[in-house]
């Protein structure tokens, strides 16, 4: 049996004037042991789903399960098995550091000790500071603190909402890294990003918008079905090249993507089309053939 | 000559007790120039901002911005900034139109220019029919940009925007970049913090704080040229682990 299964499941938020739909008929899989990845902007759904499936929080209707268990008949079970790291700090600020890990080892009945091992990746790293109060650290370490008492128990399914949201380039690259040697002990991580680049990391994803999936797959196989030869067109004016590439009739889209402007041509469209449109004004113009990337995916299929 | 920029700073130093947030950071920026300010979390970027935004005493140094000085003129500073976080920005529970008014009344703007301003902001983000709707009922994306009309809604000189993109989807990122380039090239100088690396290859100028100090300063192009680098992630990348102090 797949680690998560998720069938079917719909969650609306009702207010006095108006019904939201959080998750619109959500259905997917995630296998033993891998990693997952849930992508999507702020207002997609990632956290009603993670709360769904930590048992916080009644769909409306669909089933889920987690690790073999049904989230609402079993409830005390799958609390038992599962880690969960909010995306707000979710710790006792006023306990230090190793109460904390102590404080949440001992109620799920481990001891650190027994399960140090698991932990001692990321644990070390704020050890120097381990009678230091919870709520006197460092974003970074906290949320290394927070991944250690989510994980003390030793759960068989690890849930983190969005770990690197506000975090800088560099510490997102080394808690990815984190993530890469925790999976090696066999254990099954979901975990939400904002942050398109990421998806690259995951086993496979799901891209999620106002409650649906769009697609999922491996992040190889949904940059593979982009399907439009994707063009990557640069000059010294960048921000005149965009208006200009926007308004001619051959292109389909034009939107810009750090060092390049992104081009999607209509059909029919080539190279030697945009050159010729481009080389009397933009002397300096480049253009290359670029491989599209996950978030180039994802705005396509938002368009769709 | 001073004049010709926005803002300068010249050896601006905030001290903690012990420890020195912002080390001695000197920089001059132009009228109109879209400014990216990196760093790494703890790097000292936000301390920096609260000095310039006058809400900071800074312990030595000297700064200028819009022509005010950060030690005694720093309520002259405020109003002729604008300032925008991903956190917050807008009243979730006052309406579209409330929020305008409200900001309009905070920097004593007339009612007319505040009933002209709040109609073409509505109209240009074609948001006349949410205009008397709660702010909280919009979607993340349209609340984004109706921030960053609010904040520079009374035509402040330069604008403040601290990871005013994150956890916005990526057309919504881009309408919004579009914006700041409408209002550099209107004459609103940008000063603007993110984590997005693509982002600040937007920008005119870029500089990267380490430990307190202005580590790289200069165009997109010339950084990536004199760090050997393909792109700005490669280039903070770079600098940025370079980094000693231990973030506590």
């Amino acid at each position: 049996m797949p680690a998560v299964t998720v069938q079917h499941i719909i969650k609306t938020y009702n207010s006095k004037k108006e019904k939201v739909t959080a998750l619109n008929d959500l259905s997917f899989n995630v296998n033993n042991g891998e990693l997952f990845g849930i992508i999507g902007p702020d207002g997609a759904g990632k956290t009603s789903l993670f709360r769904i499936l930590t048992t916080l929080l009644l769909a409306d209707s669909g089933t889920a399960t987690v690790d073999g268990f049904d989230v609402v008949k079993d409830y005390k079970e799958i609390r038992k098995r599962v880690g969960y790291m909010p995306g707000r700090f979710s710790l006792y600020p006023d306990l230090t550091v190793l109460e904390n890990l102590n404080f949440f080892a001992t109620i799920f009945n481990a001891s650190v000790e027994e399960n140090y091992d698991l932990i001692k990746d990321i644990f070390s790293q704020i050890e120097p500071f381990k009678n230091r109060k919870a709520g006197q650290l460092s974003g970074g370490m906290k949320q290394k603190l927070a991944l250690s008492c989510a994980l003390i128990h030793r759960p068989s399914v690890l849930f983190l909402d969005e770990p690197t949201t506000g975090v800088d380039a560099v510490s997102r690259k080394e808690f990815w890294e984190m993530l890469k040697r925790l999976k090696q002990q066999g254990i099954t991580i979901l975990v939400s990003t904002p942050y398109m680049d990421e998806a690259a990391l995951c086993d496979r994803v799901a891209l999620i918008q106002t409650g649906s999936i769009m697609s999922i797959d491996t992040p190889g196989q949904i940059v593979k079905s982009f399907g439009k030869t994707l063009w990557g067109v640069r000059s010294e004016n960048m921000l005149h090249l965009l208006n200009d590439l926007n308004s001619f009739d051959e292109v389909d889209r034009a939107y810009p993507s750090g060092i390049y402007h992104h081009v999607i041509m209509n059909d029919g469209g080539n190279k030697e089309l945009l050159q010729q449109y481009l080389i009397s004004k933009y002397p300096d113009v480049e253009i290359i053939e670029i491989e599209p990337d996950i978030e180039d995916c994802f705005m396509q299929l938002m368009q769709n | 000559m001073e004049n010709d920029f926005i803002i300068s700073a010249e050896k601006l130093t905030k001290r903690f007790n012990e420890f020195t947030a912002v080390d001695a950071i000197t920089f001059d920026i132009q009228k109109g120039e879209i400014f990216g300010f990196l760093g790494a979390n703890g790097a000292g970027k936000t301390t920096a901002m609260r000095m310039l935004c006058g809400l900071s005493m800074p312990t030595s140094g000297k700064a200028k911005v819009a022509g005010f000085d950060v030690y005694k003129q720093n309520e002259e500073i405020k109003k002729n900034i604008g300032y925008m976080s991903q956190k917050f920005s807008l009243y979730e529970d006052l309406t579209v139109k409330e929020n305008m008014q409200f900001y309009g009344g905070i920097y004593h703007m007339d009612d007319t220019f505040i009933k002209q301003k709040t109609a073409f902001i509505l109209d240009h983000l074609h948001l006349q029919k949410e205009a008397n709707k709660l702010v909280k009922s919009l979607p993340l994306g349209w609340k984004q940009k109706l921030a960053f009309s609010v904040a520079v809604f009374h035509e402040p000189e330069i604008v403040f925007l601290d990871e005013p993109t994150g956890g916005v989807d990526p057309v919504t990122r881009r309408e919004f970049w579009n914006m700041i380039y409408q209002a550099a090239e209107n004459g609103i100088t940008i000063f603007v913090t993110t984590h997005y690396m693509d982002e600040a290859e937007y920008c005119n100028r870029v500089s990267i704080m380490v430990d307190g100090r202005i580590e790289a300063l200069d165009t997109p192009a010339q950084l990536k040229k004199e760090h050997d680098a393909a792109s700005m992630d490669e280039v903070f990348l770079k600098l940025a682990r370079r980094a000693k102090r231990i973030e506590s």
